[in-house]
């Protein structure tokens, strides 16, 4: 081997950006935290307008992809490359599934007039315009994260086709691995504050 | 779980990988399924005041498994984890002196 590949510093680089990833996410639990404590009738209300099915799918529409994801890893280290290609076009697949799920479930709320600005909320209560706030922000920064894992995902299905992510050398696909995890991390807090508060 | 091939060979160039089996992930997969039924099923049921802190014990439990398996954290250096349990630190202090700040204004 004439260039010597630190393994070890590549993944601590990508834990590293996870670490931002999640103070980011993290201040805006905080958020919605303090709000909750501020207006808790006007959170529970808001939330039983969310349709849980549709959330509990999501969830284990994620968990699922994450599963197929750290499947695909453990492929490509076992020189399973038809695996690999297979469990990550699932995973992929998985994510569009996800966004077309929160494209219905968007479009519904803002038919109902649920939107930033828009009339019922900043007519209505306080409490409710936060809440419903919060909703657009969280669930769409984290949809932008979906969009991003897959884009990270389809480059390593790439590479993989290319034979540049093998055997030997997968730390990108590992790498992509660990963002659509932190995803999905994400979502497991995101479904249960949103979703399911009484 | 198997025990961890201990890190004999980390000195070579080739780094030793522990690769967990599809049964163990999917083992994995069905705790985190599981849970999330328990934690949809238990939203039914009115617990008042402890409605939040039971959903957010379940989700730190999925999380930890996420973590733990799926992100390989279990297999990992001292440096990451002793880097990822930092940010958890922090974490908590934004969020602690957040609520100590807001609970007693």
């Amino acid at each position: 081997m004439s260039a010597r590949i630190d393994e070890t510093g590549i993944k601590i680089g990508m834990w590293l950006f996870l670490y931002s990833e999640i103070i980011l996410f993290g201040g805006l639990f905080v958020l919605y935290a303090v709000y909750f404590h501020e207006y808790p009738e006007h959170f529970a209300v808001g939330g039983k307008e969310l349709d849980r099915i549709i959330g509990a799918i999501n969830t284990v529409v994620l968990l699922v992809s994450s599963f197929t994801v750290a499947a695909s890893i453990t492929a490509i280290q076992r020189d399973a490359r038809k695996h690999t290609i297979g469990l990550l076009l699932f995973s992929i697949f998985c994510g569009f599934i996800f966004l077309i799920n929160k494209y219905f479930e968007w479009g519904a709320k803002i038919h109902h007039d649920i939107f930033p600005n828009s009339e019922t909320l900043v007519n209505g209560e306080p409490g409710l315009n936060i809440f419903f706030g919060l909703y657009y922000v969280i669930t769409g920064l984290h949809g932008l994260h979906v969009i991003i894992g897959m884009i990270l995902l389809s480059v390593s299905l790439a590479l993989v086709l290319m034979g540049k992510v093998n055997k030997s050398r997968f730390a990108m696909l590992d790498n992509s691995g660990l963002y659509w995890h932190l995803v999905d991390l994400i979502w497991i807090f995101v479904f249960p504050l949103f979703y399911l508060v009484l | 779980m198997k025990n961890i091939p201990l890190r004999e060979n980390v000195m070579d160039q080739e780094e030793k990988h522990h690769v967990l089996s599809y049964a163990q992930l999917g083992a994995v997969l069905a705790v985190l399924l599981v849970l999330t039924g328990i934690t949809v099923g238990v939203s039914y049921v009115h617990l008042g005041f402890l409605n939040v802190p039971v959903a957010l014990a379940i989700a730190c439990t999925k999380v930890t498994f996420v973590l733990m398996f799926f992100m390989h954290l279990k297999y990992e250096g001292p440096i990451i984890v002793i880097s990822f349990l930092s940010t958890v630190a922090f974490l908590m202090i934004m969020i602690g002196f957040t609520f100590w700040d807001v609970a007693f204004r």
